[in-house]
Protein backbone atom coordinates (compact mmCIF):
# COMPACT_ATOMS: atom_id res chain seq x y z
CA UNK A 1 0.00 0.00 0.00
CA UNK A 2 2.88 2.39 0.93
CA UNK A 3 4.86 1.39 -2.26
CA UNK A 4 1.77 2.16 -4.15
CA UNK A 5 1.49 5.21 -2.54
CA UNK A 6 4.81 6.36 -3.35
CA UNK A 7 4.86 5.47 -7.10
CA UNK A 8 1.36 7.28 -7.58
CA UNK A 9 2.27 10.08 -6.36
CA UNK A 10 5.44 10.26 -8.58
CA UNK A 11 8.06 10.25 -6.21
CA UNK A 12 10.72 7.53 -5.71
CA UNK A 13 9.96 3.96 -6.08
CA UNK A 14 10.03 1.64 -3.01
CA UNK A 15 9.88 4.71 -0.79
CA UNK A 16 7.94 2.49 1.31
CA UNK A 17 11.19 -0.08 1.57
CA UNK A 18 12.84 2.86 3.90
CA UNK A 19 10.71 1.63 7.05
CA UNK A 20 12.34 -1.89 6.02
CA UNK A 21 15.59 -2.04 8.61
CA UNK A 22 18.09 -3.27 6.24
CA UNK A 23 19.52 0.01 5.34
CA UNK A 24 20.35 0.43 9.02
CA UNK A 25 22.13 -2.34 9.93
CA UNK A 26 24.23 -2.87 6.94
CA UNK A 27 25.82 0.13 5.01
CA UNK A 28 25.06 -0.71 1.95
CA UNK A 29 27.32 2.15 -0.06
CA UNK A 30 30.00 2.19 -1.99
CA UNK A 31 30.20 1.60 -6.22
CA UNK A 32 29.74 -1.37 -7.74
CA UNK A 33 33.19 -1.87 -9.63
CA UNK A 34 33.83 -3.73 -12.70
CA UNK A 35 35.70 -7.10 -11.46
CA UNK A 36 39.71 -7.10 -11.92
CA UNK A 37 41.26 -8.51 -15.66
CA UNK A 38 38.29 -7.39 -17.96
CA UNK A 39 38.42 -4.62 -20.18
CA UNK A 40 35.80 -2.07 -19.07
CA UNK A 41 35.74 0.83 -21.90
CA UNK A 42 37.93 3.26 -20.12
CA UNK A 43 40.79 1.31 -20.56
CA UNK A 44 40.30 0.89 -24.51
CA UNK A 45 40.11 4.86 -24.44
CA UNK A 46 43.26 5.15 -21.80
CA UNK A 47 45.35 2.73 -24.56
CA UNK A 48 44.85 5.36 -27.46
CA UNK A 49 46.06 8.30 -25.49
CA UNK A 50 49.31 6.48 -24.08
CA UNK A 51 52.35 7.10 -26.26
CA UNK A 52 52.97 4.88 -29.32
CA UNK A 53 56.39 3.62 -27.60
CA UNK A 54 54.30 1.86 -24.81
CA UNK A 55 51.71 0.26 -27.47
CA UNK A 56 55.12 -1.17 -29.02
CA UNK A 57 56.62 -1.74 -26.41
CA UNK A 58 54.09 -3.83 -24.95
CA UNK A 59 53.72 -5.96 -28.15
CA UNK A 60 57.46 -6.17 -28.45
CA UNK A 61 57.25 -8.03 -24.96
CA UNK A 62 54.56 -10.27 -25.13
CA UNK A 63 56.89 -11.38 -28.05
CA UNK A 64 59.85 -11.80 -26.28
CA UNK A 65 58.37 -13.31 -23.79
CA UNK A 66 57.14 -16.02 -26.23
CA UNK A 67 60.36 -16.75 -27.67
CA UNK A 68 61.89 -17.51 -23.93
CA UNK A 69 58.71 -19.80 -23.88
CA UNK A 70 60.29 -21.95 -26.98
CA UNK A 71 63.60 -21.24 -25.61
CA UNK A 72 62.95 -23.31 -22.28
CA UNK A 73 59.34 -25.29 -23.63
CA UNK A 74 57.53 -26.25 -19.94
CA UNK A 75 53.92 -26.38 -20.06
CA UNK A 76 52.49 -22.98 -19.80
CA UNK A 77 49.10 -21.64 -21.57
CA UNK A 78 50.80 -18.18 -21.96
CA UNK A 79 52.01 -18.81 -24.91
CA UNK A 80 48.60 -20.56 -25.97
CA UNK A 81 46.46 -18.34 -24.16
CA UNK A 82 47.52 -14.92 -26.31
CA UNK A 83 48.34 -16.35 -29.36
CA UNK A 84 50.08 -13.43 -32.31
CA UNK A 85 51.41 -13.66 -35.33
CA UNK A 86 54.58 -11.25 -35.55
CA UNK A 87 57.17 -13.62 -34.06
CA UNK A 88 56.25 -16.76 -36.98
CA UNK A 89 55.83 -13.74 -39.36
CA UNK A 90 59.52 -12.20 -38.14
CA UNK A 91 61.26 -16.10 -37.96
CA UNK A 92 59.64 -17.11 -41.91
CA UNK A 93 60.92 -14.09 -43.68
CA UNK A 94 64.55 -13.92 -41.55
CA UNK A 95 65.08 -18.02 -42.63
CA UNK A 96 63.38 -17.69 -46.48
CA UNK A 97 66.15 -14.50 -46.82
CA UNK A 98 68.89 -16.53 -45.04
CA UNK A 99 68.10 -19.51 -47.39
CA UNK A 100 68.48 -17.01 -50.55
CA UNK A 101 71.98 -16.61 -51.83
CA UNK A 102 72.97 -19.88 -52.69
CA UNK A 103 73.36 -21.43 -55.85
CA UNK A 104 72.04 -18.58 -57.65
CA UNK A 105 73.60 -19.01 -61.06
CA UNK A 106 71.69 -21.96 -62.20
CA UNK A 107 68.71 -21.70 -63.55
CA UNK A 108 66.23 -23.51 -61.92
CA UNK A 109 68.21 -26.60 -60.37
CA UNK A 110 68.78 -24.29 -57.06
CA UNK A 111 67.88 -23.80 -53.67
CA UNK A 112 64.22 -22.78 -52.51
CA UNK A 113 62.94 -19.32 -53.59
CA UNK A 114 61.80 -17.31 -51.34
CA UNK A 115 58.14 -17.79 -52.12
CA UNK A 116 58.76 -21.88 -52.07
CA UNK A 117 60.71 -21.43 -48.14
CA UNK A 118 57.30 -19.08 -47.31
CA UNK A 119 54.40 -21.17 -48.65
CA UNK A 120 55.89 -24.35 -47.41
CA UNK A 121 55.99 -22.60 -43.98
CA UNK A 122 52.60 -21.47 -43.89
CA UNK A 123 51.03 -23.56 -46.31
CA UNK A 124 52.70 -26.63 -43.92
CA UNK A 125 51.66 -25.12 -40.36
CA UNK A 126 47.74 -24.82 -41.89
CA UNK A 127 47.83 -28.21 -43.15
CA UNK A 128 49.16 -29.17 -39.69
CA UNK A 129 46.68 -27.11 -37.73
CA UNK A 130 43.62 -28.99 -39.94
CA UNK A 131 44.81 -32.37 -39.67
CA UNK A 132 44.88 -31.72 -35.50
CA UNK A 133 41.38 -30.23 -35.76
CA UNK A 134 40.09 -32.92 -38.19
CA UNK A 135 41.35 -35.21 -35.72
CA UNK A 136 39.33 -33.85 -32.94
CA UNK A 137 41.71 -31.88 -31.71
CA UNK A 138 40.54 -29.10 -29.26
CA UNK A 139 43.01 -25.76 -30.11
CA UNK A 140 42.11 -23.27 -32.29
CA UNK A 141 43.69 -22.13 -35.88
CA UNK A 142 45.43 -19.27 -34.54
CA UNK A 143 46.67 -20.95 -31.35
CA UNK A 144 48.12 -23.88 -33.61
CA UNK A 145 49.77 -21.50 -35.99
CA UNK A 146 51.33 -19.38 -33.55
CA UNK A 147 52.93 -22.22 -31.27
CA UNK A 148 54.52 -24.14 -35.13
CA UNK A 149 55.73 -20.72 -36.06
CA UNK A 150 57.16 -19.95 -32.54
CA UNK A 151 59.24 -23.25 -32.46
CA UNK A 152 60.64 -22.39 -35.97
CA UNK A 153 62.72 -20.37 -33.64
CA UNK A 154 65.66 -22.85 -32.84
CA UNK A 155 65.99 -23.87 -36.83
CA UNK A 156 66.43 -20.41 -37.58
CA UNK A 157 69.36 -20.52 -34.85
CA UNK A 158 70.42 -23.21 -36.20
CA UNK A 159 70.36 -21.39 -40.11
CA UNK A 160 72.55 -18.86 -38.92
CA UNK A 161 75.06 -20.90 -37.79
CA UNK A 162 75.20 -22.32 -40.31
CA UNK A 163 75.60 -19.24 -42.58
CA UNK A 164 78.50 -18.61 -40.49
CA UNK A 165 79.98 -21.98 -40.69
CA UNK A 166 79.63 -21.90 -44.15
CA UNK A 167 81.64 -18.51 -44.50
CA UNK A 168 84.79 -20.35 -42.46
CA UNK A 169 84.51 -23.13 -45.44
CA UNK A 170 83.03 -25.69 -46.82
CA UNK A 171 84.45 -28.84 -46.50
CA UNK A 172 83.69 -32.05 -44.25
CA UNK A 173 84.33 -30.58 -40.89
CA UNK A 174 82.03 -28.02 -41.12
CA UNK A 175 79.49 -30.41 -42.72
CA UNK A 176 79.62 -32.68 -39.83
CA UNK A 177 79.33 -29.44 -37.62
CA UNK A 178 76.23 -28.28 -39.65
CA UNK A 179 74.40 -31.70 -39.22
CA UNK A 180 75.08 -31.82 -35.57
CA UNK A 181 73.65 -27.98 -35.22
CA UNK A 182 70.47 -29.05 -37.67
CA UNK A 183 70.02 -32.35 -35.96
CA UNK A 184 69.80 -30.82 -32.44
CA UNK A 185 67.64 -27.61 -33.35
CA UNK A 186 65.53 -29.75 -35.40
CA UNK A 187 64.63 -32.36 -32.42
CA UNK A 188 64.43 -29.44 -30.15
CA UNK A 189 62.19 -27.76 -32.19
CA UNK A 190 59.79 -30.94 -32.71
CA UNK A 191 59.95 -31.55 -28.49
CA UNK A 192 58.74 -27.98 -27.74
CA UNK A 193 55.82 -28.11 -30.20
CA UNK A 194 54.80 -31.05 -29.00
CA UNK A 195 54.98 -29.87 -25.87
CA UNK A 196 52.80 -27.50 -26.18
CA UNK A 197 50.16 -29.26 -29.11
CA UNK A 198 49.90 -33.07 -28.00
CA UNK A 199 47.89 -31.94 -24.83
CA UNK A 200 45.04 -30.71 -26.62
CA UNK A 201 44.31 -34.36 -28.66
CA UNK A 202 42.43 -37.12 -27.89
CA UNK A 203 45.21 -39.57 -26.02
CA UNK A 204 44.65 -42.52 -28.74
CA UNK A 205 45.57 -40.19 -31.95
CA UNK A 206 48.52 -37.76 -30.62
CA UNK A 207 51.10 -40.36 -32.92
CA UNK A 208 48.64 -39.23 -35.35
CA UNK A 209 49.29 -35.41 -34.97
CA UNK A 210 52.79 -35.79 -33.66
CA UNK A 211 54.05 -37.16 -37.09
CA UNK A 212 53.13 -34.51 -39.47
CA UNK A 213 55.01 -31.97 -36.79
CA UNK A 214 57.99 -34.50 -37.41
CA UNK A 215 57.65 -34.12 -41.06
CA UNK A 216 57.35 -30.51 -41.23
CA UNK A 217 60.27 -29.46 -39.54
CA UNK A 218 62.10 -32.38 -41.35
CA UNK A 219 61.38 -30.90 -44.64
CA UNK A 220 63.02 -27.06 -43.32
CA UNK A 221 66.03 -29.02 -41.65
CA UNK A 222 66.57 -30.41 -44.76
CA UNK A 223 66.31 -27.16 -46.65
CA UNK A 224 68.71 -25.59 -43.87
CA UNK A 225 71.57 -28.52 -44.68
CA UNK A 226 71.31 -28.71 -48.12
CA UNK A 227 72.09 -24.85 -48.32
CA UNK A 228 75.29 -24.65 -50.22
CA UNK A 229 76.77 -21.13 -51.08
CA UNK A 230 77.81 -19.64 -53.96
CA UNK B 1 -12.61 -69.29 -61.19
CA UNK B 2 -9.79 -70.91 -59.57
CA UNK B 3 -7.87 -71.09 -62.62
CA UNK B 4 -8.47 -67.87 -63.37
CA UNK B 5 -7.10 -67.02 -59.99
CA UNK B 6 -4.32 -68.06 -59.93
CA UNK B 7 -2.76 -67.16 -63.23
CA UNK B 8 -3.56 -63.44 -61.62
CA UNK B 9 -0.41 -61.95 -61.35
CA UNK B 10 1.12 -61.71 -57.92
CA UNK B 11 2.71 -59.15 -56.50
CA UNK B 12 6.51 -59.93 -55.16
CA UNK B 13 6.24 -58.80 -51.37
CA UNK B 14 9.24 -56.59 -50.10
CA UNK B 15 12.31 -59.20 -49.65
CA UNK B 16 11.45 -57.95 -45.46
CA UNK B 17 8.09 -59.18 -45.42
CA UNK B 18 9.08 -62.57 -47.36
CA UNK B 19 11.38 -63.09 -44.71
CA UNK B 20 9.44 -62.33 -42.29
CA UNK B 21 6.82 -64.97 -43.23
CA UNK B 22 9.55 -67.53 -43.73
CA UNK B 23 12.65 -66.61 -41.29
CA UNK B 24 14.36 -70.10 -42.16
CA UNK B 25 14.49 -69.33 -46.09
CA UNK B 26 18.15 -69.31 -47.12
CA UNK B 27 18.83 -65.88 -48.94
CA UNK B 28 21.75 -64.34 -50.67
CA UNK B 29 22.71 -61.02 -49.74
CA UNK B 30 24.41 -59.08 -52.03
CA UNK B 31 26.19 -56.55 -50.68
CA UNK B 32 28.86 -59.27 -48.48
CA UNK B 33 31.45 -60.72 -50.51
CA UNK B 34 32.26 -63.11 -47.94
CA UNK B 35 29.80 -65.23 -47.34
CA UNK B 36 29.69 -65.51 -51.09
CA UNK B 37 33.14 -66.97 -51.25
CA UNK B 38 32.31 -69.02 -48.25
CA UNK B 39 29.56 -70.63 -50.59
CA UNK B 40 32.07 -71.08 -53.63
CA UNK B 41 33.87 -73.55 -51.12
CA UNK B 42 30.92 -75.80 -50.87
CA UNK B 43 30.68 -76.39 -47.26
CA UNK B 44 26.81 -77.35 -46.22
CA UNK B 45 25.67 -76.18 -42.84
CA UNK B 46 27.56 -73.70 -41.36
CA UNK B 47 27.13 -70.81 -44.47
CA UNK B 48 23.99 -70.87 -44.10
CA UNK B 49 24.21 -70.23 -40.52
CA UNK B 50 26.56 -67.17 -40.76
CA UNK B 51 24.23 -65.97 -43.43
CA UNK B 52 20.78 -65.74 -41.32
CA UNK B 53 23.54 -64.13 -38.85
CA UNK B 54 25.01 -61.36 -41.02
CA UNK B 55 20.98 -60.78 -42.02
CA UNK B 56 19.99 -60.51 -38.54
CA UNK B 57 22.63 -57.84 -37.87
CA UNK B 58 24.77 -59.77 -34.87
CA UNK B 59 27.92 -59.73 -37.18
CA UNK B 60 29.98 -56.96 -36.61
CA UNK B 61 30.74 -55.51 -40.09
CA UNK B 62 26.71 -55.18 -40.82
CA UNK B 63 26.62 -53.03 -37.69
CA UNK B 64 29.58 -50.84 -38.30
CA UNK B 65 27.67 -50.14 -41.94
CA UNK B 66 24.70 -49.97 -40.25
CA UNK B 67 26.12 -46.95 -37.94
CA UNK B 68 27.96 -45.51 -41.31
CA UNK B 69 25.05 -44.90 -42.53
CA UNK B 70 23.91 -43.44 -40.00
CA UNK B 71 26.98 -41.34 -39.78
CA UNK B 72 26.92 -38.87 -42.82
CA UNK B 73 24.25 -37.30 -42.15
CA UNK B 74 26.36 -33.80 -41.48
CA UNK B 75 26.15 -31.53 -44.43
CA UNK B 76 29.40 -31.08 -46.59
CA UNK B 77 29.51 -27.60 -46.38
CA UNK B 78 30.36 -28.40 -42.22
CA UNK B 79 33.53 -28.90 -40.66
CA UNK B 80 32.07 -31.66 -38.85
CA UNK B 81 31.34 -33.47 -42.48
CA UNK B 82 35.13 -33.87 -42.98
CA UNK B 83 35.56 -35.53 -39.08
CA UNK B 84 34.23 -38.04 -40.66
CA UNK B 85 36.77 -39.18 -42.81
CA UNK B 86 39.71 -38.74 -39.72
CA UNK B 87 37.72 -41.11 -37.20
CA UNK B 88 40.98 -43.36 -37.05
CA UNK B 89 42.92 -43.88 -33.98
CA UNK B 90 46.56 -44.32 -34.38
CA UNK B 91 46.95 -48.27 -34.22
CA UNK B 92 43.64 -48.22 -36.79
CA UNK B 93 46.23 -46.39 -39.20
CA UNK B 94 49.24 -48.63 -37.80
CA UNK B 95 47.32 -51.65 -38.80
CA UNK B 96 46.08 -50.59 -41.90
CA UNK B 97 49.83 -49.78 -43.65
CA UNK B 98 50.92 -53.49 -41.55
CA UNK B 99 48.03 -55.18 -44.16
CA UNK B 100 49.66 -53.42 -47.25
CA UNK B 101 53.19 -54.28 -46.45
CA UNK B 102 52.62 -57.61 -45.71
CA UNK B 103 49.21 -58.91 -47.64
CA UNK B 104 47.46 -61.81 -47.32
CA UNK B 105 46.57 -63.81 -50.05
CA UNK B 106 43.10 -64.13 -50.87
CA UNK B 107 41.82 -61.33 -47.95
CA UNK B 108 40.64 -58.24 -49.64
CA UNK B 109 42.26 -55.44 -48.32
CA UNK B 110 39.24 -53.14 -47.84
CA UNK B 111 37.08 -55.54 -46.07
CA UNK B 112 39.70 -56.43 -43.50
CA UNK B 113 40.86 -53.38 -42.61
CA UNK B 114 38.76 -50.68 -43.96
CA UNK B 115 35.43 -52.42 -43.55
CA UNK B 116 33.23 -49.01 -44.25
CA UNK B 117 35.03 -46.75 -41.90
CA UNK B 118 38.16 -45.30 -45.17
CA UNK B 119 40.23 -42.78 -43.73
CA UNK B 120 41.83 -39.70 -45.65
CA UNK B 121 44.25 -39.29 -42.88
CA UNK B 122 46.34 -41.98 -44.23
CA UNK B 123 46.44 -41.68 -48.15
CA UNK B 124 47.33 -38.02 -47.21
CA UNK B 125 49.85 -38.25 -45.21
CA UNK B 126 51.42 -41.36 -46.99
CA UNK B 127 51.51 -39.19 -50.35
CA UNK B 128 53.02 -36.37 -48.73
CA UNK B 129 56.02 -38.29 -47.31
CA UNK B 130 56.64 -40.06 -50.28
CA UNK B 131 56.94 -37.08 -52.19
CA UNK B 132 59.57 -35.75 -49.38
CA UNK B 133 61.37 -38.93 -49.36
CA UNK B 134 61.92 -39.21 -52.99
CA UNK B 135 62.75 -35.94 -53.02
CA UNK B 136 65.58 -36.02 -49.94
CA UNK B 137 66.81 -39.76 -51.38
CA UNK B 138 67.01 -38.51 -55.15
CA UNK B 139 69.15 -35.76 -54.04
CA UNK B 140 70.94 -37.82 -51.35
CA UNK B 141 71.91 -40.85 -54.02
CA UNK B 142 72.69 -38.21 -56.76
CA UNK B 143 75.47 -36.02 -54.28
CA UNK B 144 77.08 -40.07 -53.18
CA UNK B 145 77.32 -40.87 -56.81
CA UNK B 146 78.89 -37.54 -58.06
CA UNK B 147 80.77 -37.27 -54.84
CA UNK B 148 84.60 -37.57 -56.34
CA UNK B 149 84.27 -35.55 -58.97
CA UNK B 150 85.54 -32.09 -59.05
CA UNK B 151 83.62 -30.54 -61.90
CA UNK B 152 80.48 -31.33 -60.13
CA UNK B 153 78.94 -28.69 -57.78
CA UNK B 154 75.90 -29.95 -55.81
CA UNK B 155 72.79 -28.17 -55.94
CA UNK B 156 69.65 -29.23 -53.76
CA UNK B 157 67.31 -29.00 -57.05
CA UNK B 158 64.10 -28.24 -54.97
CA UNK B 159 62.39 -28.15 -58.06
CA UNK B 160 61.55 -31.51 -58.05
CA UNK B 161 60.06 -31.50 -54.64
CA UNK B 162 56.88 -29.80 -56.97
CA UNK B 163 57.39 -31.76 -59.48
CA UNK B 164 57.36 -34.78 -57.81
CA UNK B 165 53.97 -33.91 -55.33
CA UNK B 166 52.34 -32.94 -58.59
CA UNK B 167 52.94 -36.72 -60.08
CA UNK B 168 52.20 -38.00 -56.63
CA UNK B 169 48.64 -36.52 -55.37
CA UNK B 170 47.87 -37.11 -58.98
CA UNK B 171 48.15 -40.31 -59.37
CA UNK B 172 46.59 -40.88 -55.91
CA UNK B 173 43.40 -39.15 -56.37
CA UNK B 174 43.01 -39.04 -60.33
CA UNK B 175 43.66 -42.43 -60.95
CA UNK B 176 41.08 -44.16 -58.15
CA UNK B 177 38.63 -41.14 -59.18
CA UNK B 178 38.96 -42.48 -63.22
CA UNK B 179 38.74 -46.04 -61.73
CA UNK B 180 35.67 -45.62 -59.57
CA UNK B 181 34.07 -44.12 -62.60
CA UNK B 182 34.99 -47.13 -64.61
CA UNK B 183 33.41 -49.34 -61.60
CA UNK B 184 30.16 -47.70 -61.29
CA UNK B 185 29.69 -48.07 -65.70
CA UNK B 186 30.18 -51.13 -65.37
CA UNK B 187 28.01 -52.07 -62.62
CA UNK B 188 25.36 -50.46 -63.97
CA UNK B 189 25.37 -53.06 -67.18
CA UNK B 190 26.77 -56.01 -65.03
CA UNK B 191 25.21 -56.50 -61.53
CA UNK B 192 28.42 -56.97 -59.45
CA UNK B 193 28.80 -58.18 -56.12
CA UNK B 194 31.29 -56.29 -55.20
CA UNK B 195 31.55 -52.50 -55.57
CA UNK B 196 33.38 -50.18 -53.62
CA UNK B 197 33.20 -46.26 -52.69
CA UNK B 198 35.29 -43.59 -53.83
CA UNK B 199 36.69 -43.12 -50.72
CA UNK B 200 37.37 -46.51 -50.05
CA UNK B 201 39.58 -46.62 -53.27
CA UNK B 202 41.26 -44.05 -52.09
CA UNK B 203 42.31 -45.49 -49.54
CA UNK B 204 43.53 -48.52 -50.64
CA UNK B 205 45.53 -46.43 -52.98
CA UNK B 206 47.01 -44.67 -50.61
CA UNK B 207 48.33 -47.42 -48.07
CA UNK B 208 49.63 -49.10 -50.97
CA UNK B 209 51.76 -46.43 -51.43
CA UNK B 210 53.71 -47.30 -48.38
CA UNK B 211 55.56 -49.77 -49.21
CA UNK B 212 57.51 -47.39 -51.90
CA UNK B 213 58.83 -45.62 -48.76
CA UNK B 214 61.13 -47.63 -47.34
CA UNK B 215 61.99 -48.44 -51.27
CA UNK B 216 62.96 -45.10 -52.01
CA UNK B 217 65.10 -44.69 -48.47
CA UNK B 218 67.28 -47.95 -49.70
CA UNK B 219 67.37 -46.58 -53.61
CA UNK B 220 70.03 -44.41 -52.56
CA UNK B 221 72.19 -47.40 -52.95
CA UNK B 222 73.95 -46.81 -56.35
CA UNK B 223 73.96 -49.76 -57.89
CA UNK B 224 71.50 -50.60 -60.55
CA UNK B 225 70.93 -54.49 -60.25
CA UNK B 226 69.76 -53.66 -56.20
CA UNK B 227 67.76 -50.53 -57.16
CA UNK B 228 65.61 -52.88 -59.78
CA UNK B 229 65.35 -55.74 -57.65
CA UNK B 230 64.25 -53.73 -54.74
CA UNK B 231 61.90 -51.88 -57.48
CA UNK B 232 60.03 -55.08 -58.18
CA UNK B 233 59.69 -56.21 -54.89
CA UNK B 234 57.69 -53.35 -53.81
CA UNK B 235 55.85 -53.46 -57.27
CA UNK B 236 54.95 -56.90 -56.72
CA UNK B 237 53.64 -56.50 -52.69
CA UNK B 238 52.05 -52.98 -54.10
CA UNK B 239 50.53 -54.20 -56.70
CA UNK B 240 49.26 -57.48 -54.99
CA UNK B 241 47.54 -55.62 -52.84
CA UNK B 242 45.98 -53.66 -55.24
CA UNK B 243 44.87 -56.98 -57.66
CA UNK B 244 43.18 -58.25 -54.54
CA UNK B 245 41.00 -55.26 -54.48
CA UNK B 246 40.04 -55.18 -57.42
CA UNK B 247 39.73 -58.82 -58.77
CA UNK B 248 36.68 -59.45 -56.62
CA UNK B 249 34.88 -56.22 -58.54
CA UNK B 250 35.78 -57.33 -61.55
CA UNK B 251 35.90 -61.14 -61.58
CA UNK B 252 31.91 -61.60 -62.85
CA UNK B 253 32.36 -59.38 -66.12
CA UNK B 254 33.66 -59.87 -69.31
CA UNK B 255 36.69 -61.84 -69.15
CA UNK B 256 38.72 -59.68 -71.10
CA UNK B 257 37.59 -56.72 -69.36
CA UNK B 258 37.96 -57.71 -66.24
CA UNK B 259 41.50 -58.40 -67.10
CA UNK B 260 42.13 -55.02 -68.83
CA UNK B 261 41.01 -53.51 -65.94
CA UNK B 262 43.35 -55.30 -63.63
CA UNK B 263 46.51 -55.22 -65.95
CA UNK B 264 45.69 -51.60 -66.02
CA UNK B 265 45.96 -50.90 -63.09
CA UNK B 266 49.05 -52.87 -62.28
CA UNK B 267 50.77 -51.09 -65.31
CA UNK B 268 50.00 -47.66 -63.96
CA UNK B 269 51.07 -48.26 -60.74
CA UNK B 270 54.39 -49.81 -62.32
CA UNK B 271 55.03 -46.81 -64.50
CA UNK B 272 54.85 -44.57 -61.02
CA UNK B 273 57.26 -47.00 -60.00
CA UNK B 274 59.56 -46.56 -63.44
CA UNK B 275 59.14 -42.68 -63.62
CA UNK B 276 59.81 -42.26 -59.86
CA UNK B 277 63.20 -43.85 -60.59
CA UNK B 278 64.23 -42.95 -63.93
CA UNK B 279 63.54 -39.12 -63.10
CA UNK B 280 64.56 -38.81 -59.53
CA UNK B 281 67.56 -40.99 -59.35
CA UNK B 282 70.92 -40.87 -61.73
CA UNK B 283 72.15 -44.08 -63.53
CA UNK B 284 75.03 -45.42 -61.12
CA UNK B 285 77.35 -46.70 -63.66
CA UNK B 286 78.00 -42.84 -65.29
CA UNK B 287 82.02 -42.89 -64.87
CA UNK B 288 83.57 -40.74 -67.69
CA UNK B 289 86.33 -41.98 -69.11
CA UNK B 290 89.79 -41.16 -68.44
CA UNK B 291 91.22 -38.17 -68.66
CA UNK B 292 92.20 -37.80 -72.26
CA UNK B 293 94.65 -35.97 -72.06
CA UNK B 294 98.04 -38.33 -70.99
CA UNK B 295 96.95 -39.38 -74.34
CA UNK B 296 96.94 -35.93 -76.37
CA UNK B 297 100.33 -35.57 -74.78
CA UNK B 298 101.72 -39.19 -75.75
CA UNK B 299 100.68 -39.00 -79.08
CA UNK B 300 102.15 -35.10 -79.75
CA UNK B 301 105.09 -36.48 -78.00
CA UNK B 302 105.13 -39.58 -80.86
CA UNK B 303 104.42 -37.37 -83.27
CA UNK B 304 107.79 -34.83 -82.49
CA UNK B 305 109.89 -38.14 -82.03
CA UNK B 306 108.52 -39.27 -85.43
Amino acid sequence: MAAAEGSADGGPLFAGLADVSISGDIPVEGEITVPVGSRSPDEDYSTLDEPVKDTIMRDLKAVGKKFVHVMYPKKSSALLRDWDLWGPLVLCVSLALMLQGGSADSKDDGGPQFAEVFVIIWFGAVVITLNSKLLGGTISFFQSLCVLGYCIMPLTVAMLVCRLVLLAGSGTISFIIRLIVVVAMFGWSTLASTAFLADSQPPNRKGLVVYPIFLFYFVISWMILTFTPQ
Amino acid sequence: MAAVDDLKFQEFDDAANLLAANPDATTISIDEPVEISKNQHGRLQEPRREEDDELLGTDDSDKTELLAGQKKSAPFWTFEYYQMFFDVDTYQVLDRIKGSVFPVPGKNFVRLYIRSNPDLYGPFWICATLVFTIAVSGNLSNFFIHLGKPTYHYVPQFRKVSIAATAIYAYAWLVPLALWGFLMWRNSKVMNIVSYSFLEIVCVYGYSLFVYIPTAILWIIPQKVVRWVLMIFSLCLSGSVLVMTFWPAVRDDNRRIALATVGTVVLLHALLAVGCLAYFFDAPELDFPAPIIPAHNGTTVMTKSL
